[in-house]
């Protein structure tokens, strides 16, 4: 390896790159057109019932049963009965992003049949009106028809309310990180997988392979551009969303290790899936196979969290998932344990995927 | 180091077929040799070989005493190719594709002076995708040669050139012979190979099936020099009865073909004496292209009868 060499190949690179209005188009300017895009599509959707996390303490008793069946007939919330602790739930809703939970307390079955008033606990986030709004409400709908039907109009049931312990994200402050995932994807693999069957039917590799260039030297100058132009997307797209429409995100220095491990994965893997195509085309179409599947369901646009499971445990096997997911704890929820392990996760596909590539990957033929 | 490129029992299968079938040839340092034959003869493959782009099946080869395919990183320190149809990154400019050759090569050629001699100075900063083609194919020559090579192989260079470049590019083959190279040319053109080369070698089906000077190759495999007169049949008739050669009619031409030079005495001598009219008259010599085609026709009528018979 001559830096010498990566870098007159760099310059070149550069040069072609920055003389492709296309590719410009596409890694600077259409990030955001998505950001603008989701963000209004999404902020305007409100229709669906908010998910109640709920906590039973009075494990499966009729009255509590019927009381959270009354709730999910109001079908303006969805009853989602889970068994966490409750001591700490506040944090766990917050670090789950559910910004609504509700806690039956233990005895609840036992005070309706003694008509002694009992209270249920609400967690809300105060950052998230509509959701908290919404669930203040059917609560004390359900708590109205359970006393005026079982203690004849006698206050029995209550509740108080608690704040949900951390902050609760906006759509578009998951949009940043899904996005800078999107786009440290789609760059590199797009036009990978196109350099590497396009220059080797051009017979460009062949030239190259008459120059005391390797291999290896191409492939860390072009994983190099793509790192350049990862961060200047990372920025344009916080700008972006802090600026134009409203995000709040943490950037930390926790961020670079994403930004640095996610082009050295996908321009292998570009260039990995072009070298094992016949034809241009043929790349073209393994391309896509390999890149539409992570681009919707890596957690870019929609949380992972938000998929039917059997759809969540496919995106656990997409290399894109851990990136988002990675980037997800460091600008959302500042959980470096699991970052790190996302980070670790990644980093060991990618020098696969590079092994890989490099084998693969061949100036001149038998 | 005796020869520039020394290629002994040569062959190249790919599968069942021989591509290249046990060829042998040397090209002495400082000449220029050129390597002929149709499309699909093995020309390319050898040539790659050379290059150390493809491995050989069997046999020996040695570029400035380097295995081609084992020392390539060496080699190709000291070579200098351009392909057939040269392509480049299509948004870089000769200047900065020079200036990136240099940079892989470590070396320091000044990219105006390179320009010039390829005659591409007033397209030094356009794009690669706005070239013609004989302009990208000039910017392949410049390129092949910012790592100063002792050894210089040329694929069709003058391919889709117009008169004008390809005289151009000769003059910038002569001038690489004049400094010491070595220089490797495939061409499509016979005129091209019979002006520029030292050593011609013919090959076809994988097979040399000449080699020589242009000179030598034409002596052994031309027809005899013709004596042709521009005049009327008659005049066929007139000869066919007074000299013993055999005369033929064509194009408005009378063609008498001869034994040996003293023959055109007679045959002028009896025009003369026949007092039928003629206009001009010339000798006429095979050229290397009339030997190639005749070579390469007779060899595919071999080979397409002894098919029909097996």
């Amino acid at each position: 390896m001559r830096p010498k060499r990566i870098l007159a190949d760099l310059k070149v690179v550069v040069r072609s790159y920055t003389r492709n209005p296309v590719a410009l188009f596409f890694s600077l300017l259409f990030p955001i057109i998505l950001i603008g895009l989701f963000g209004l599509i999404f902020s305007a959707v409100g229709n669906s019932p908010v998910a109640v996390q709920v906590i039973n303490l009075d494990h499966g008793s009729p009255g509590s049963v019927a009381f959270l069946a009354a709730l999910n007939e109001t079908s303006v919330v969805k009853v989602n009965v889970v068994n966490w602790n409750a001591t700490n739930f506040g944090t766990l809703l917050g670090q789950n992003d559910d910004p609504v939970g509700l806690i039956i307390p233990a005895g609840f079955n036992a005070s309706l049949a003694n008509h002694r008033p009992t209270n249920v606990t609400i967690f809300i986030d105060p950052a998230d009106a509509s959701s908290s709004g919404t669930v203040v409400g059917a609560v004390q709908g359900v708590a109205s028809a359970f006393n005026l039907h079982l203690a004849n109009g006698t206050a029995v049931v209550g509740y108080t309310t608690q704040t949900v312990g951390s902050k609760v994200y906006s759509y578009i402050d998951y949009l940043i990180p899904g996005l800078i995932g999107f786009s440290i994807l789609t760059s590199p693999m797009f036009s990978m997988v196109d350099v590497a069957a396009g220059y080797r039917k051009d017979g460009i590799f062949r030239e190259l392979s008459l120059t005391p260039l390797t291999r290896s030297e191409w492939l860390t100058s072009h994983i190099l551009w793509y790192t350049v132009l990862t961060f200047i997307t990372a920025g344009i797209m916080i700008g972006a969303g802090e600026f134009l429409f409203g995000a709040t995100v943490e950037v930390t220095l926790g961020l670079i290790p994403f930004l640095l491990v996610g082009p050295l994965l996908f321009v292998s893997l570009g260039m990995l899936a072009g070298s094992v195509a016949k034809t241009p085309e043929s790349a073209a179409l393994i391309g896509n196979i390999i890149t539409f599947p992570m681009m919707f369901l890596s957690g870019t646009f929609f949380q992972v969290s938000m998929f039917p499971p059997a759809l969540q445990s496919f995106a656990r096997i997409l290399p894109l998932y851990y990136v988002i997911d990675g980037m997800n704890q460091v600008m959302l929820f500042n959980n470096s344990a699991r970052a790190l392990s996302d980070f670790l996760v990644v980093l060991g596909i990618a020098l696969v995927i590079f092994a890989l590539a490099v084998r693969f990957f061949k100036w001149r033929d038998e | 180091m005796a020869s520039a490129i020394e290629v002994d029992h040569l062959v190249k299968r790919y599968g069942e077929l021989a591509a290249v079938n046990d060829i042998e040839f040397q090209v002495a340092p400082g000449t220029v040799f050129s390597f002929l034959g149709p499309n699909g003869a093995g020309k390319t493959t050898t040539t790659e070989i050379l290059e150390g782009l493809r491995r050989a099946t069997s046999g020996t080869v040695r570029v400035l005493d380097l295995d081609p395919w084992t020392d390539a990183y060496e080699l190709h320190l000291k070579i200098g190719v351009i392909p057939q149809d040269f392509r480049f990154f299509e948004k870089i400019t000769p200047r900065e594709a020079i200036e990136y050759y240099a940079g892989l090569f470590g070396t320091h050629p000044d990219p105006a002076d390179l320009l010039r001699r390829v005659q591409l100075s007033d397209k030094a900063n356009s794009r690669f995708d706005t070239l013609s083609g004989g302009q990208k194919q000039k910017l392949g020559l410049a390129l092949a040669l910012t790592n100063d090579p002792k050894v210089c192989f040329l694929d069709e260079p003058t391919t889709g050139l117009d008169p004008t470049a390809r005289r151009g590019i000769w003059e910038v083959i002569r001038s690489l012979k004049a400094e010491g190279r070595t220089v490797f040319l495939t061409t499509h053109y016979l005129e091209e190979a019979e002006l520029l080369a030292d050593q011609v070698a013919i090959i076809h089906h994988g097979r040399i099936i000449a080699a020589g000077t242009p000179g030598e190759i034409i002596d052994q495999f031309g027809r005899p020099e013709r004596l042709s007169f521009r005049a009327p049949p008659a005049l066929a008739e007139y000869l066919r009865a007074k000299v013993d050669l055999p005369v033929s009619v064509a194009d408005g031409r009378v063609v008498v073909e001869m034994r040996e030079k003293k023959d055109a005495v007679r045959v002028i001598a009896a025009v003369d004496a026949s007092g039928l009219p003629w206009e001009t008259f010339s000798t006429v010599q095979d050229t290397l292209e009339d030997v190639f085609i005749r070579l390469v026709g007779q060899m595919d009528d071999g080979l397409l009868k002894s098919e029909a018979t097996a």
